[in-house]
């Protein structure tokens, strides 16, 4: 969601991008447009925009992602 | 079927007394067995011990049993129950029965769209797949929606799988596949449900409305289809919850409003209580309004990032205008400096407190995020609502 913000520089995300393997699941299930497919692997286009929710942490087959939210 | 009609008894007596004379006689309607046949197509359906929805319209007949149609218009009821719902009032109780259910004419190559038993997630859906025949598997998240069941861990794999096998979906269907909200997926994760029960998840849109767009894409979603809005209509829509949240504290402060604006020289004032804590209490009215309603409807129009502090400037804005309309419209003496301060502070800090509490309600807050703006707002907000206190107690001697 561009038009509304939270705060910036608090999201917890951490991508491994040696672990990705492309299979694009977490551009799916991301609400908020966080990841991109670039080039076969994953990207994290706009990491400010992370609402910390999990989805693609509990969908990536490889565990690429985590998210620690509440210690921010 | 035939019901057997027995000659009508020639009395019915208890003790010897008849007494009624038309029980004498058993009536005819309720033996013409033309009109027993044709007097509902649902009547053959029902079960004694249940009532069949009111959504539903018809039952089809599968391999797997009579399986409910539901309606895609919603009636006045549903509507009724959804302004019930929506302000607060019903909503702890407002779920569905789960299982499989259908919707226009779906046979075995037909999708499964899966959703959860929260009756308004599901009129959603039944009203907004414009005329898509399809099968609709409902999970039991008691009467929570998809997104909050998803993190609760109520909408899960495990619900899913259990569903679906309970359900006798691959009776029913040539292919092996769901489609889930793609908000489900922080419950859900697709690769556990293919390994325990051969189903294979596609995490469809957000919103119910694009699944007919996204079906005619070959189940693709575009980039809008994925992400979350916050419209004015869905923030709005969930201010009567905010009221309602604030409704208990809200009284509470009120007692003590009136306790407190009557400590004065002699000792406890029943005049200066009722005056002072009248007006004390539309300041603290101003601060819920701001937070629980103007806020989170013009959230991105109020200036700053943390909503404690779009809360705090709404309530001071506001309860500054009404402090000035006051003064221009009566002479009301007691608006002293001190005074005037007080309810100033008083509006600023309830507003901003509870719009800080609307963090909880929107789509786009990081919890991180939420445990920074509290840990840097509330000291301020309580020696704001210390100081107001001390100002108030002193303007009243
Ligand atoms: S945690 Fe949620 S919002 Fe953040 S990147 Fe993952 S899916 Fe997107
Ligand atoms: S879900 Fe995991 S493996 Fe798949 S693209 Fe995203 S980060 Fe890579």
């Amino acid at each position: 969601m561009r038009d509304i913000r939270y705060l910036d520089d608090v999201a917890t995300l951490i991508f491994d991008k040696e672990a990705c393997v492309g299979c694009s699941l977490c551009t799916v299930v991301c609400p908020h447009g966080v990841f991109e497919l670039i080039d076969g692997k994953a990207k994290i286009v706009d990491l400010d925009g992370c609402m910390e929710c999990g989805a693609c942490v509990n969908n990536c087959p490889v565990n690429a992602l985590k998210v620690t939210p509440g210690v921010g | 079927m035939s019901i057997e009609i027995k000659p009508p008894l020639k009395h019915i007596q208890s003790e010897n007394v008849s007494i009624l004379p038309s029980m004498d006689r058993v009536s005819p309607v309720l033996f013409d067995e033309k009109k027993l046949k044709h007097s509902s197509p649902l009547s053959e359906y029902e079960k004694s011990g249940y009532v069949i929805a009111h959504f539903v319209e018809k039952f089809i007949e599968t391999d797997a049993g009579p399986i409910p149609v539901v309606k895609r218009d919603l009636t006045l009821r549903d509507r009724v129950e959804t302004l019930g719902a929506r302000s607060g009032l019903t909503r702890n109780n407002y779920r569905i029965a789960p299982g499989l259910y259908a919707i226009g004419k779906p046979d075995q190559n037909s999708e499964v769209l899966v959703t959860a038993n929260f009756k308004l997630t599901f009129d959603i859906l039944r009203s907004s797949i414009n005329s898509i025949s399809a099968w609709i598997l409902v999970l039991d998240s008691f009467g929570v929606n998809v997104w909050c069941a998803a993190g609760k861990g109520t909408f899960s794999t495990q619900e899913l799988v259990n569903r679906i096998n309970k359900s006798g979906l691959e009776r029913i269907l040539n292919h092996r596949r769901v489609i889930l909200p793609q908000l489900s997926a922080t419950g859900v994760k697709a690769r556990d449900v293919k390994k325990m029960c051969g189903f294979t998840v596609i995490f469809g849109p957000i919103r119910a409305s694009d699944i007919a767009l996204f079906l005619q894409n070959r189940k693709k979603a575009n980039a809008d289809m994925r992400q979350v809005t916050f419209t004015f209509k869905e923030r709005l829509i969930l201010t009567p919850i905010e009221l309602n949240i604030a409704f208990k504290p809200l009284i509470i402060t009120t007692l003590a409003i009136f306790i407190i604006s009557g400590i004065s020289h002699k000792i406890f004032s029943l005049e200066n209580s009722l005056n002072r804590g009248l007006t004390a209490l539309i300041f603290l009215l101003i601060g819920v309004l701001s937070g629980a309603l103007i806020t989170p409807t013009f959230l991105p129009f109020i200036p700053f990032r943390e909503f404690a502090a779009k809360g705090a400037l709404s309530g001071f804005i506001l309860a500054f205008c009404v402090l000035v309309l006051f003064s221009v419209k009566s002479n009301i003496t007691y608006f002293s400096t001190s005074s005037s301060l007080s309810l100033l502070l008083f509006s600023t800090a309830v507003s901003s407190w509870f719009a800080m509490n609307f963090t909880g309600a929107t789509p786009f807050t990081s919890p991180s995020g939420v445990e920074k703006e509290m840990r840097r707002f509330i000291p301020f907000q309580a020696s704001a609502a210390i100081l107001s206190l001390i100002l108030w107690l002193y303007s009243g001697f």
